[in-house]
């Protein structure tokens, strides 16, 4: 499950908290779209990520962009801010209580790999956690539009200058990075509870996967997140009580000995 | 400029106007509620020693908060340590484990060690609610009795309020020399600008170090104020909303100000139990969130720092 999330996550190195809320928010429309509309689970991975996508786009247009000029800490202080606000709201909205969701009959059950058996509804978030990264992967190096996204997180000057309008790009790209919250959300959604805070611990150990992984490179943080997903797996099974634990341990030991992350470079690190 | 008011005739006034109103505020509100707001205060000043002196942005305050809390709590309550001894256990541990999260953080800079320090802050909270015997996990560890200082008994409140008042003064004050010594001066050049500071041969990462344990010190000792004032510690304390309360908190009434934080912590604080009294309940976050998201976008001076920027625009004309 971990391992699924944290790749999606650590991909989009995301140094916000709105992120957790937004991946809140996506299962929470999987959960009500089933409950109101009776939506099922494949629609609800469309569905819930293109209208979080487009709250994300609101939230973006009308009151991030006031902030880019500023610290970046500001930015991540009104995210904060954010997922206070979102997350008393749901909890007003649906109770502090989760609610359970469920995952199709057809992904029930295990399946069994030959050397061992495993739940098939975790197969299935793993190879979407996959696809999700290769497309995105594809989309940033392999196409003009992610050349441009690209440029544009490394010399934004010179992009205008070139006649590009890059807030529209800074925009699209928080959208799109949103509704993934949002589908980890909804791939997120049958194996725990649909709670407000579910959010929280996801965002924070995400944070730990960025500094583990350094700014790098697309890859580093793609391996970044599949080694930290194995290792809480295999904590789960070795030493359960302190598996929360395992992940902030070794972050203490990657800043002690490589200060700017696994995969960065020691310029990015500042 | 925002230093104007300390030291100033004006800030001498201030000061006494904010002692009054400390003096009174138990026959105002609920003496817990005064002690919370006090306690909160002296968080919110350690954590601006930090913010607005260093231009360090930790969110992970909680752990010294709450930590310490434990501590005193702990040693209280099941060793029957007497207060200043539960007290003084609590500020070792503050100080020793903020400098091992300080060691660990300033390597790196901005957002970077705003979320080493909340990861650091999540492991102890994790190792908290695993050490359930020592710390109750869910439930807390609770205090019957507060003990004595200096003879005088503490379980009244408002007895309680006036030593916790005093306590909070002391450390506002030491935040206060702190910050116009000669150390407060490298602090703020580092802030300014951290490589010209190197250049003047300053080794900013002692300094930032330095800065790190004084700060995260002094909210232990608010968070032992604040554990023992509510006969109370729990995981709340620990939790990383906690961290983000004294980030608001300092924000709201304006970092960098001394008196700025003070005034956030009184008005959250306030404002909180208030909105609890209305039909939203404990969803408070929803109105705090909100009103933190508009001091973001419109007045990130806060409200000390905007009515000191008033005041020196109007000196100006």
């Amino acid at each position: 499950m971990a391992l699924g999330l944290s790749v999606i996550f650590g991909m989009l190195r995301i140094v916000n908290f709105a992120h957790g809320a937004m991946f809140m928010l996506g299962a929470f429309v999987a959960y009500y779209g089933a409950q109101l509309f009776h939506l099922p689970f494949y629609a609800a991975l469309v569905v819930a990520p293109v209208v979080v996508g487009v709250f994300g786009l609101l939230v973006e247009v009308a009151f991030l962009r006031r902030l880019y000029g500023l610290d970046p800490l500001y930015g991540l202080l009104f995210t904060f801010a954010l997922v206070l606000i979102i997350e008393d709201a749901m909890r007003l909205a649906a109770g502090a209580l989760g609610s359970p969701y469920s995952a199709p009959p057809s992904l029930a059950g295990v399946t069994n790999l030959g050397f061992t058996v495993f739940p098939t509804y975790r197969l299935f978030v793993i190879g979407a956690a996959i696809a999700v990264c290769a497309v995105v992967w594809f989309v940033l190096e392999r196409t003009p539009v992610g050349a441009r996204i690209r440029a544009a997180t490394e010399a934004p000057t010179l992009v205008r200058a070139l006649g590009i309008d890059t807030q529209r790009l800074v925009s699209i790209t928080f959208a799109v990075g949103v509704a993934l919250a949002a589908l980890a959300g909804v791939l997120a959604a049958p194996n725990q509870n649909v709670e407000p805070t579910m959010g929280d611990k996801i965002i924070i150990n995400t944070f730990a996967i960025v500094v583990i992984g350094g700014l790098g490179s697309i890859g580093g943080s793609v391996i970044t997140g599949f080694a930290i997903g194995l290792l809480q797996t295999l904590g789960a099974v070795i030493f359960p009580a302190f598996n929360d634990t395992l992940i902030f341990l070794v972050m203490i030991v990657v800043l002690l000995i490589r200060p700017s992350g696994l995969f960065g470079s020691p310029a990015s690190a500042k | 400029m925002t230093l104007a008011l300390l030291g100033s005739r004006r800030g001498m006034t201030v000061a006494i106007v904010l002692a009054i109103v400390g003096a009174l505020l138990p026959w105002f509100v609920y003496p817990v509620l005064a002690i919370d707001i006090v306690a909160y205060a002296l968080f919110a000043v350690a954590f601006d020693l930090l913010l607005g002196f260093t231009g360090l942005l930790s969110f992970g305050h909680a752990m010294f908060w709450g930590g310490a809390g434990y501590v005193a709590t702990i040693l209280i309550a099941k060793a029957g340590a007497p207060f200043p001894v539960a007290v003084a256990a609590a500020l070792v541990y503050a100080a020793l484990s903020a400098v091992v999260v300080g060691v660990i953080a300033i390597r790196r800079q901005g957002i970077y060690f705003a979320m080493i320090t909340l990861a650091l802050a999540q492991l102890q909270y994790f190792v908290a609610f695993q050490l359930g015997d020592w710390t109750g996990g869910e439930n807390g560890v609770q205090v019957s009795s507060r003990g004595t200082l200096f003879g005088i008994r503490l379980d009244d409140d408002k007895v309680f309020y006036y030593a916790v008042l005093v306590v909070a003064a002391l450390g506002v004050w030491f935040v206060v020399r702190v910050v116009r010594s000669p150390f407060g001066s490298v602090l703020g050049a580092m802030r300014e600008n951290e490589q010209r500071a190197i250049a003047l041969g300053f080794r900013v990462d002692r300094y930032k170090l330095v800065a790190f344990v004084l700060s995260g010190t002094l909210a232990g000792l608010a968070g032992v104020l604040f554990a023992v004032g509510n006969r109370l510690s729990g995981l709340d304390g620990v939790d990383w909303h906690t961290s983000g309360k004294v980030v608001i908190m300092t924000i709201l009434g304006g970092i960098g100000t001394v008196f700025g934080p003070l005034v956030g912590a009184g008005v959250y604080e306030s404002l909180d139990y208030f909105v609890s009294k209305t039909p939203i309940g404990d969803k408070t976050n929803i109105v705090m969130g909100t009103i933190f998201a508009l001091c973001v976008l419109l007045f990130r001076r806060g409200i000390v720092g905007e009515l000191l920027a008033l005041r020196t625009k109007r000196a100006k004309e």
